[in-house]
């Protein structure tokens, strides 16, 4: 068997008396589609966050293809190939979009903290920008601040930045939240081409979307992963049924089979 | 249509005239009108001027470099312009006293580059605790650092020279562009020299990766983590240049003034190089040029005038945080701006009115700082303008001090409330 891109054993978190992780245990093979679904409030957010460095795990383990990356710094994480998005579009708000994903480009292209270059003159980051902004269909906005975007132009960038340093494990946090039916199904289709060939973690409250994606579904509630599978056993698990998904996944039970 | 990429990024960045316009012209301009001034004979006075507002650009540059770039608020930061200086101080000294050796090779001229890594080295030590923080924390301890540092001055009298500080003597060593340094016209194109080199260097900073990764850690420090770098790293580093520059700047007033004293670490200096930096606008790279250029010639020809200039430095400071958050530059290049995009003539009025109401409302604090200033002096002394003789005792001064100042505030608030009906 390969090393699982990410493998979590025992995982708890506890804000002071709140436990708000309670001992989650998954590993997701490479370039798996792995949907982590959920009622408000039940940890995912905490989860991503805990993997991918923002909170330190009170207890358990998180391993990166084989590493421990439990309670190492963010930046350190995203160095060894693992980047994630935000529930709540976090770019750089005064920059322009072209300058957002160039933010997200720049240290995996080798240029860290250097100060005797000029970012104009770095031919590979320019075009690794304007390919980045290409595949998510936000090139014609590129010299625009990024906080005159519409909202779905935001989240769609939020995403660019997200996969621009090339990361081959990816998190999304409820990336279509707030869209419409349209600017859903654009970015489930950017999303599905973006992260071709790498493993993704998505969390989502949209069950079209979810279903539709994914190879296998996670239910975490009260920050207890109480089912994984297949989306059919998924569907088909009473104990879901029962704590979340009621009659929702029975309309894509039957509507999404095809 | 069929190389969409390759198209693009033809099309993405600025034009190769654009660049030239925005990033490489001014910088000519620069160094053109700094050539250019020796020609017209100025006088000893006005050199002097200049070569303080050189290097009060390149200290309120730096200073920049933090507040404007990396979003960090420094009540410190004449601490590195202080110790660069005083690097430079000894270094002038050593080149003075040298026979032989490193120092006796060392043209005064070079001295700038000694309070570079002077001021480089005090922000690798100083910066490493205080970098770990942004915002208030960093506030905090940078002013903790200059208290620490100002009562250092004082105590240290092998390094800062006691009370009457360590003076040197800049016509020693090899001469360099066939530069004596001794009269003043000698040290300004040295200090002309080092200002173009400084804002060059402090502009191409900006242009870096690091100098990128600043204003987005200024901006959302928990995105560049997830990005890959360290918040802290990059505020550090940025730190060190800040120091670095400013101890140029500092070697560069070594070379101008032959003399440091503690005061240069002061909080004294801290708050100008604030208050340079933000009267002229933080938002802008040409923002701290301007405060230095008004605030030094404030500093020297206001200071003849009156007494209370300061109180007009602090009223100015208020007046700019309160209406004009983004500098005289931002006014600068809300006008021009305003040229370009076609909106001059609608917005015409509302400043003449905005600029009346200053006016006016300046004038009665005028006359009220200058009476109060002459009657809180007790020599006997009365503020004469136009040969009127104003008292408080006299009526005449109160109906200048509170007509212009209420028909000033009128006028603003007229104005303020057009430019609300006109948004809504
Ligand atoms: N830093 C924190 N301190 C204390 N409690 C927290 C903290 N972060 C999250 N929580 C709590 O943990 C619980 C889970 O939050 P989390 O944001 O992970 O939920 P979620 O599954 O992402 O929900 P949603 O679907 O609304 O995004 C919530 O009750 C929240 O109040
Ligand atoms: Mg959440």
């Amino acid at each position: 068997m390969t090393t699982p891109a990410l493998s979590i054993h025992g995982l708890k978190k506890n804000f002071g008396p709140a436990e708000i992780i309670r001992g989650v245990d998954l590993d997701i093979a490479p370039g798996e589609r792995h949907a982590i679904i959920g009622p408000n409030g039940a940890g995912k957010s905490t989860l991503f966050n805990l993997i991918s460095g923002g909170y330190h795990p009170t207890s358990g383990s998180v391993k990166l293809n084989g590493q421990e990356i439990g309670g190492v710094k963010p930046y350190a994480i995203n160095r060894m190939g693992l980047s994630r998005s935000f529930q709540v579009s976090n770019i750089f708000s005064n920059m322009t979009v072209r300058e957002n994903v160039r933010c997200g480009v720049l240290y995996s292209m080798g240029y860290g903290y250097s100060f005797w270059r000029n970012v104009g003159n770095l031919k590979e980051v320019q075009e690794k920008t304007a390919e980045i902004l290409n595949s998510v269909g936000l090139l014609d906005k590129a010299s625009l601040p990024a906080a005159l975007l519409p909202y779905a132009d935001q989240r769609t960038l939020e995403i660019a930045i997200t996969i621009a340093g090339g990361a081959d494990v990816i998190l999304l946090d409820e990336p279509t939240a707030g869209m419409s039916h349209s600017e859903t199904e654009r970015a489930v289709a950017l999303i599905k081409r973006a992260t071709e060939g790498k493993t993704l973690i998505i969390v989502e409250h949209d069950m079209g979307v979810v279903f539709g994606m994914a190879d296998r579904i996670s239910v975490l509630v009260y920050g207890e992963i109480i089912a994984t599978g297949k989306p059919e056993e998924i569907r088909g698990d009473p104990r879901v049924r029962e704590a979340y998904l009621g009659d929702e996944a029975d309309e894509h039970a039957e509507g999404g089979a095809a | 249509m069929n190389n969409p990429i390759a198209q693009s990024v033809a099309n993405l960045a600025p034009t190769g005239g654009q660049k030239f316009r925005q990033r490489v012209l001014p910088l000519i301009i620069l160094a053109i009108i700094v050539v250019a001034i020796p020609f017209f004979g100025p006088s000893r006075t006005v050199y002097a001027l200049l070569s303080v507002m050189g290097i009060n650009i390149v200290f309120a540059l730096s200073y920049n470099m933090l507040l404007g770039r990396g979003g960090l608020l420094s009540f410190g930061h004449a601490v590195y312009f202080g110790l660069g200086g005083y690097a430079a101080m000894h270094a002038m000294r050593a080149i003075e006293y040298a026979d032989g050796g490193f120092w006796a090779g060392f043209p005064v001229f070079g001295l700038p580059i000694i309070g570079f890594a002077g001021g480089a080295l005090a922000g690798a030590i100083i910066g490493w605790p205080s970098c770990r923080r942004a915002g208030t924390p960093f506030a905090m301890i940078s002013l903790g650092v200059a208290e620490l540092i100002a009562a250092a001055g004082f105590m240290f009298n092998s390094i800062f020279g006691g009370e009457e500080g360590i003076s040197g003597d800049r016509m020693n060593g090899p001469e360099l562009f066939g530069l004596s340094m001794g009269p003043v016209s000698d040290v300004y194109w040295f200090i002309a020299f080092w200002l173009v080199v400084g804002v060059g260097g402090m502009y191409a900073f900006t242009r870096t990766p690091l100098g990128k990764m600043s204003e987005a850690t200024r901006d959302n420090p928990e995105r560049v983590e997830f990005v890959g770098y360290d918040p802290q790293r990059v505020r550090y580093l940025v730190f060190i240049f800040a120091g670095a520059f400013a101890g140029m700047a500092g070697g560069m007033a070594a070379v101008y003034f032959e003399i440091f004293t503690p005061e240069a670490v002061s909080l004294l200096p801290s708050g100008f190089v604030l208050l340079m930096a933000y009267i002229g606008g933080i938002a802008y790279f040409a923002g701290p040029v301007i405060g230095a250029i008004v605030l030094t010639y404030m500093q020297s020809m206001l200071s003849d005038f009156t007494e209370a200039w300061l109180l007009y430095l602090g009223l100015l400071f208020m007046l700019i945080v309160m209406y004009a958050p983004r500098g005289l530059a931002g006014i600068i290049f809300g006008v021009t701006g305003s040229f370009s995009n076609g909106t001059f003539s609608e917005m015409i009025g509302k400043w003449l009115q905005q600029l009346a109401g200053a006016f006016l409302a300046f004038l009665g604090l005028i006359v009220l700082i200058e009476v109060s200033v002459n009657w809180s002096n007790g020599f006997g002394e009365v503020f004469e303008p136009f040969g009127l003789h104003l008292t408080f005792a006299n009526p005449l001064t109160w109906v200048l001090i509170v007509v212009p100042l209420a028909l000033g505030i009128l006028i603003l608030r007229r104005a303020n409330r057009e430019t609300e009906e006109v948004l809504a």
